[in-house]
């Protein structure tokens, strides 16, 4: 078993933090036919990072660096947690026992449970750690097709 | 009222006659340096062919560009052991321009500063703050030796804390102060909200940068000061090489020290009076760092030689510049200089934009870079580590701090042509 297969292909793509850039972005993810899982923005002061998990990853990068924008794959991992109060504080909780450092974190909800998607600095190791301390990873394939 | 009346008043064939003994020393000094030699021999000249005033015109230009081919002492005409002090200015290439100066070269400046000061009405017992930098820009030391030359009680108030030099101007009594224009604006402002007393305060005088009639007459108002135009370059010695009088209707340059041409910038051919050009200038006092026919860049016109105060031909205040070069907060910026840093940085992409505003009557001068897509890592933090990385290095190299904008590759406007990358949305 490859711990990869936990891999996530996150798109980040670089923005301006300015008005219709958002739209701008979203119009390639509907332009390519690429649907979005999950979807965050960071941001420091006048330009951001759009944060996407796709179902096509390949098919959004050609389209997004056609245009010209500056973006790239990154490693991201997702966490099942319980969807009932509590839920977070006990994936949060795990993590913090085991030494794992979050970079960034966002979370969405699909199906029965939640998804805690993080952004770890070494994910080969925190996959090992993760699982050893019992909580469930969800597959790369789940998302990204 | 006269520091060095003789010298202030001179004209005529007497003028002649000491600006011809001048050149032809300032010219045997100038063999003493590589670039002079070989400019000679290329023009076919000997020093002893400069035999009038109107051979001059014989020598070709001196630029910019080539005193920064000859960092860092390539234009010494003295030996170093009989250098006093060392400026310098920022360069157009991240390489700064040098200049140096002998005991005399600072006795001469100081007296054309102690000139100008008097001209406008200082004297000896007078209190003289000078708000300027004093580190290696020529405005802090330059301003700071004339005044005491005359006898004024000097104040090194240095740049900055804006408070404190309105707290000292009112609890000292000071009677003049040296800065920018719009240092002296927004100190104006900062005073009125302190309700601070500046009555003391009589004159202002003002340079580095471009300032308008309009700011003058709002400045004398709010501060109840007169308020002067002074002009200089750290190649010329620094400032005080050219500064208005009581009649506020050009600037003095001074004949005994400077010989002034102006020329049509494109084909260097000579104007007469009343004719806009860019102003060319040779320096006959200079003995460390002499030059001949230096182009300033700054386009400005000889006026009619008629001032009441007995002085000599005046300049217009200055127009503008010939090249590319922007006056930032006082300090120099070429475009090509921001280029420069930019393209040592990597992560930074092919387009910038410079974009310079004045914002409470300061300068702000704003980048925006496109990001090299090639290197982007994803992470947001890369982007703030990118943004602080490029501020910085344009920081040591500018001297002044710029706001840097990130921005999307291919956002920016591309050019056919001359590119346009600097847009100065200032009006003064």
């Amino acid at each position: 078993m490859t711990r990869n297969k936990y891999f996530i292909k996150q798109l980040s793509i670089f923005s301006e933090n300015k008005s219709g850039r958002l739209a701008a972005v979203a119009k390639v993810f509907e332009e390519s036919k690429v649907n979005i899982h999950a979807f965050s923005i960071a941001e420091a002061n006048s330009f951001g990072v759009v944060r996407a998990i796709v179902d096509k990853p390949e098919l959004a990068f050609d389209a997004f660096s056609k245009q010209n924008y500056a973006l790239q794959y990154t490693d991201v991992l997702g966490i099942k947690m319980n969807d009932v109060p509590g839920g977070l504080y006990h994936v949060a909780n795990l993590l913090g026992s085991i030494g794992i450092n979050i970079e960034y974190a966002y979370a969405f909800r699909t199906g029965t449970f939640g998804t805690l998607i993080v952004k770890v600095s070494s994910p080969e190791d925190a996959v090992e750690k993760i699982l050893a301390a019992g909580l469930e990873l969800v597959p790369a394939t789940d998302y990204n097709f | 009222m006269f520091w060095n009346e003789k010298m202030e008043t001179l004209r005529g064939k007497e003028l002649q006659e000491l600006q011809l003994k001048r050149l032809k020393e300032t010219v045997a000094r100038t063999q003493n340096i590589g670039f002079y030699q070989k400019m000679f021999a290329e023009a076919g000249i000997r020093p002893e062919d400069i035999k009038t005033l109107d051979d001059l015109s014989k020598i070709p230009f001196t630029k910019k560009a080539d005193l920064r081919g000859g960092y860092p002492f390539g234009f010494l005409a003295v030996p170093m052991s009989r250098i006093n002090r060392i400026h310098t200015t920022s360069g157009t290439t991240g390489k700064p321009t040098v200049v140096a100066y002998t005991k005399n070269d600072l006795n001469s400046w100081s007296e054309l500063i102690a000139r100008n000061l008097t001209m406008v009405g200082l004297r000896e017992g007078d209190m003289f703050q000078n708000a300027s930098n004093y580190s290696l820009f020529t405005g802090g030391l330059g301003f700071h030796y004339g005044a005491e030359r005359i006898g004024c009680a000097v104040v090194p108030a240095g740049v900055g804390n804006t408070k404190r030099q309105i707290e000292m101007i009112q609890d000292f009594g000071v009677n003049a102060i040296h800065c920018t224009p719009s240092y002296a604006m927004h100190l104006t402002e900062v005073a009125e909200d302190m309700h601070a007393n500046l009555d003391s305060l009589r004159i202002g005088v003002f340079g580095a940068e471009a300032w308008s009639e309009n700011m003058r007459r709002d400045l004398e108002n709010r501060l109840n000061i007169k308020a002067y135009d002074s002009y200089g370059m750290s190649e010329l010695f620094g400032p005080g090489v050219a500064f208005e009088c009581p009649e506020q209707d050009g600037l003095h340059i001074w004949h005994d020290c400077y010989i002034v041409e102006i020329i049509d910038p494109k084909t260097g051919e000579v104007l007469p009076a009343g004719e806009k050009g860019e102003m060319v200038v040779t320096p006959l006092v200079k003995e460390a760092m002499p030059l001949l026919r230096y182009r300033t860049g700054d386009i400005t016109m000889l006026m009619e030689d008629d001032c009441p105060c007995g002085r000599g031909q005046k300049i217009a205040r200055l127009f503008g510049r010939s090249d590319d070069m922007l006056t930032v907060r006082g300090i120099n910026v070429f475009p090509s200089q921001i280029e420069h840093v930019l393209k040592n940085i990597p992560e930074v992409g092919d387009q910038f934009m410079v974009y310079i505003d004045r914002v409470n009557h300061l300068d702000e001068m704003t980048i925006d870079v496109e990001i090299n897509k090639h290197l982007f890592s994803g992470e947001l933090s890369d982007l703030a580590r990118l943004q602080n990385k490029i501020g910085k290095a344009l920081h040591e190299t500018l001297t002044l701090r710029a706001n840097v904008q990130l921005v999307e590759p291919g956002s920016l406007p591309r050019f056919e042509g001359k590119a346009k990358r600097v847009v100065d949305r200032r009006t003064i």
